[in-house]
């Protein structure tokens, strides 16, 4: 099985640690993923701009670099789904078709690819679970509160294997932290007003490390919590889950 | 006016966002519990949906049926292409009943089309009877929200209004007081009128017959004691058969309030005797929407406002930010269609969460649509030229690694020499107002790779 890590640009340049706890979590499960070099970036934050046009090269250069691997790996639902929902705009060659469905969120994978659905190791904290929009809305990873009550999905399930490991109840389970791509800065402060509520629902809560699968969101979350100094860690829960210890 | 700009100011007031964004997903929440009881609820939506897909498909085919079963029931059929023509024929009835006084109950079409200040122009007074749009009428605002008109003012804000314009106590805030006086001024208005207008929420293709969903009973009292009503609909109020109309109650008051019905569900198909039943069939653009494939499933919209009460950004903006007759996030749908350049922001102002589409009980893929309207709008040229050009350079620049590799190393290396106010000046990086940047590390994960699998 022939796998690329995808590692979305902000996670390579601001998050290296997120990128190698994705290479040693997936190494610990057997599989040797590459890191193709010329990668660059999905051209999310182009389309969700308008200008889908200009991202087209970018999909173009997305899809040489990973089309002779049988497996996509990215830390981060929404690129995966730009890739595969977005990606409709290219001609849709069995090169471009194979990249779109070969693409794959890590913990989509973990679980369902490679059907884990346990970890050993040990996390002795309670942890707050941020859902992204993309992946849970987009992705289907976790269910949605409009269509149901019951709160599940893969990367909780993982997380609950940990020993120790205590998940916050939220009140509000899957709201959205306000991130958005361009949106945090094009409205910035209603950005930064959802990313405050999102974080104050973890705090009145008992969140201690905040985790997601999704790193722009815990970006712009973790932005928050570092300017009001607050009592939490962020953590990608690849991090988590590949046994980092906090202290 | 952007949408951002507008929003800016509404969330700068923090406690009366805080209290905007708890009172609509109280109702949120409530929605949630009345849909979680019905088991085949999500049957229920995808059945609606292809209903209306069905009947728009067909749309033309069903406005014939209705207006001939109308007709046929001694209903008076009025046809208007715009908003302007709506008007005047509502005028021109209600000047043939030489009447200067006419109630009206809650329609977003009338709002839409601005009859208030046409007939006003015609020295007609026009009480809206619904309680949360009578509050604003008094003010002189525009609705805020599709099912609550209101929902921006807090009680305090509604003792101040009703002191001042139906002189009730001045610092009396009690909701129950406040209630009785509207209660007491509105029947006055009630007993005088000849002429009646109301919404319609569905329309039936089979029966030719109006249905109006209240929960005050407002328009009912209104129209039945009137001689003549007028109900004014938009062309994509249909639906075929009496049987279909079910599907739509149900999903109705419990996507909007969480109740199982609306507490009124009143079917009007022919005028009393002595009496005078108007149906103004308006299009308003409707067509032009209907003739856009991406966007037209925004037309099966039954206005249950749920997607407003779920959508975060809404709910901290607040409905006055949207700048349009339908807010939040199917007003960011239906807004460019009317006008591109003046709409233009409504379609960036959302994250593309997706609870809306999860949580509309017909189906409409809002954010999928938003996502589209960004599209044409960059490619119409109605996104700022900064942004245009500085996107266009990224393109070129996220295509090439080697100007990727770098550009990222350079950009790290700034922020970690640069001093923290400048990298963190409000005035030149708005993320910096309210959040840290990312502390910058030493390696990219690249550099890091490119060492570890040397070894
Ligand atoms: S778009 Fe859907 S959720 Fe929003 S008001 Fe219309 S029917 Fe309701």
């Amino acid at each position: 099985m022939r796998v690329a890590l995808f590692i979305p640009c902000y996670v390579d340049q601001f998050y290296p640690q997120v990128g190698i706890a994705s290479l040693q979590l997936l190494q610990k499960l057997g599989v040797r993923a590459h890191f193709p070099a010329q990668q660059t970036c999905c051209g999310q934050p182009l389309a969700n701009s308008g200008c889908e046009r200009d991202a087209l090269p970018i999909y173009r250069h997305f899809v040489d670099t990973f089309q002779g691997y049988d497996y996509v790996v990215a830390p981060s639902g929404s690129c995966v789904y730009h890739v595969r929902k977005h990606f409709d705009k290219l001609e849709q060659t069995a090169e471009v078709q194979h990249v779109r469905a070969a693409t794959y969120d890590l913990i989509d994978f973990i679980t369902q690819i490679l059907g884990v659905t346990e970890l050993p190791g040990r996390f002795p904290h309670k942890v707050g679970l941020h859902l992204s929009c993309h992946g849970q809305r987009g992705l289907h990873q976790a269910n949605e509160s409009e269509l149901t009550p019951v709160r599940d999905g893969q990367l909780r399930r993982l997380l609950a294997s940990l020993e120790g490991i205590e998940l916050t109840e939220l009140d509000r389970n899957d709201e959205c932290c306000g991130f958005g791509g361009t949106f945090c800065v094009s409205e910035e402060a209603i950005s930064a007003r959802m990313g405050q509520d999102r974080v104050q629902d973890h705090l009145r809560n008992g969140t201690t490390i905040l985790t997601g699968g999704d790193m722009s969101c815990l970006m712009h979350l973790q932005g928050i919590v570092r300017r009001r100094q607050l009592p939490m860690q962020v953590l990608h829960a690849v991090e988590i889950l590949n046994g980092e210890v906090v202290t | 006016m952007s949408h951002s700009l507008r929003a800016a100011t509404f969330v700068a007031d923090a406690d009366r966002t805080t209290w905007h964004d708890e009172t609509l997903w109280f109702v949120r929440q409530k929605r949630d519990k009345a849909v979680y009881a019905v088991p085949e609820f999500q049957e229920l939506r995808e059945l609606a949906s292809q209903i209306k897909e069905h009947t728009l498909g067909r749309l033309d085919e069903y406005l014939k049926q209705f207006e001939a079963e109308a007709r046929r029931n001694g209903v008076h059929v009025h046809w208007a292409a715009d908003a302007a023509e709506h008007n005047d024929i509502i005028l021109d009835i209600i000047r043939r009943h030489n009447d200067t006084r006419v109630v009206k109950s809650k329609s977003m079409l009338t709002e839409e089309c601005h009859l208030n200040p046409h007939l006003l122009g015609h020295g007609i007074e026009v009480i809206d009877t619904d309680l949360g749009e009578r509050i604003i009428q008094l003010r002189e605002e525009a609705p805020s929200h599709l099912v609550l008109p209101a929902i921006h003012l807090k009680k305090e804000d509604v003792g101040a209004t009703f002191h001042q314009h139906l002189g009730t106590e001045k610092g009396n805030h009690d909701p129950q007081q406040l209630t009785e006086a509207a209660r007491q001024h509105l029947r006055a208005k009630f007993l005088a009128a000849e002429v009646a207008i109301s919404g319609v929420n569905f329309a039936v293709a089979e029966t030719g017959g109006v249905v109006i969903c209240t929960n005050e009973g407002n328009a009912d009292l209104g129209v039945n004691l009137a001689r003549v009503h007028i109900a004014s609909m938009g062309i994509e109020k249909l639906i075929p058969r009496l049987s279909d109309l079910g599907v739509f109650t149900r999903l109705l008051a419990r996507s909007a309030t969480g109740q199982p019905v609306t507490t009124y569900t009143s079917h009007y198909t022919k005028p009393a005797d002595g009496r005078e039943l108007h149906v103004v069939i308006v299009d308003n653009g409707r067509t032009q929407q209907l003739g856009r494939p991406d966007f037209r499933a925004s037309l099966k919209c039954i206005r249950c406002g749920a997607c407003m009460n779920t959508c975060p950004v809404y709910r901290r903006s607040g409905g006055h930010s949207y700048d349009f007759t339908v807010p939040g996030p199917i007003g960011a749908i239906l807004s460019p269609n009317i006008d591109l350049k003046k709409h233009s922001s409504l379609p960036f102002a959302s994250t593309l969460c997706g609870s809306c589409t999860d949580v509309c009980p017909v189906k409409i893929d809002i954010h999928t649509q938003l996502y589209k309207w960004r599209q044409v709008l960059a490619e119409a040229g109605e996104i700022p030229i900064a942004k245009k050009w500085s996107l266009r350079f990224m393109g070129r620049f996220l295509a090439s690694p080697k100007a990727f590799g770098l550009g990222g190393k350079l950009a790290r290396t700034g922020l970690r020499l640069l001093p923290h106010q400048l990298t963190h000046a409000q005035a030149l990086n708005p993320w910096a107002v309210a959040r840290e940047l990312p502390e910058p590390p030493k390696q990219s994960f690249r550099e890091w790779y490119a060492r570890a699998v040397k070894q």
